[in-house]
């Protein structure tokens, strides 16, 4: 049997080596944990500060966010949760999709969500702190 | 037990939520109006469960990703410690959010 003919010189193992299914390697497990602990770590302080904002009017709740460290715990939470359930939508997506063109759709209406959502919540977040 | 599916269920449901987190913060920034108008909200009886459910949903997929961790450091995988990791994600889920909500209700005087 003759070998598939390569116009490439890299040898068919450095072509796929950490790339797989994805095309893109391990890189989005990876981040998919990095995200998951730091929102665990992050949890508790996030409660905490949810707690405090239970029960207080719209004067009250500014008040909080403009503490800087609530803040950035908040910012921190934000970013972690939207990096993390962008990967999670598109592994159910590309699990479930499986026509090409509605699939790159949805992997890319998933993106635009993830990132409007971290966005707004994060302007949110610097206005009240700046005191705007 | 088949939990990994409601593993998968309370991260989509957790994507959604955020649509709630977010409408709060912008709220909280533009004006007392604003905000009152999520509080009515969250404040009904549909909106309490919603947050509820968001509570669980939250504080389910994080103990029930915890497993995933002790997966990947390649422990946890005899059928005991399966089940056990797996009911622990499942009555702590559930524990913990009842916990948070009774806190809640006590600073919060009822919300």
């Amino acid at each position: 049997m003759n070998a598939p003919k390569s116009s490439s010189m890299r040898t068919p193992l450095a072509r796929v080596r950490a790339l797989g299914a994805s095309h893109s390697g391990t890189s989005d497990f990876w981040r998919q944990r990095l995200t998951a602990v730091a929102m665990t770590l992050l949890i508790v302080p996030v409660i905490v500060v949810v707690l405090m904002l239970v029960g207080s009017n719209q004067a009250g709740a500014k008040q909080i966010f403009s503490s800087v460290p609530i803040a950035i715990i908040m910012l921190l939470f934000i970013v972690a949760s939207a990096w993390h359930m962008k990967i999670g939508m598109q592994v159910v997506i590309e699990d479930y999709v499986h026509n090409e063109k509605i699939k790159l759709a949805s992997v890319m209406a998933n993106n635009f969500f993830c990132i409007a959502v971290a966005l707004a919540s994060i302007y949110a977040i610097l206005k009240m702190s700046s005191g705007v | 037990m088949a939990l990994s599916i409601v593993h998968r269920a309370t991260g989509v449901a957790l994507y959604f939520g955020t649509l709630l987190l977010a409408w709060w913060l912008i709220a909280a920034a533009s004006g007392p109006g604003a905000y009152a108008n999520v509080q009515a909200f969250t404040g009904s009886f549909i909106g309490r469960l919603i947050v509820f459910g968001y509570t669980w949903a939250l504080l389910h997929h994080l103990l029930s990703g915890l497993r995933h961790f002790v997966w990947d450091l390649g422990y946890g995988y005899k059928p005991s410690e399966r089940e056990g990791m797996t009911w622990g994600a499942l009555i702590g889920g559930i524990s913990l959010t009842v916990l948070v909500w009774i806190v809640a209700y006590t600073v919060g005087g009822g919300r």
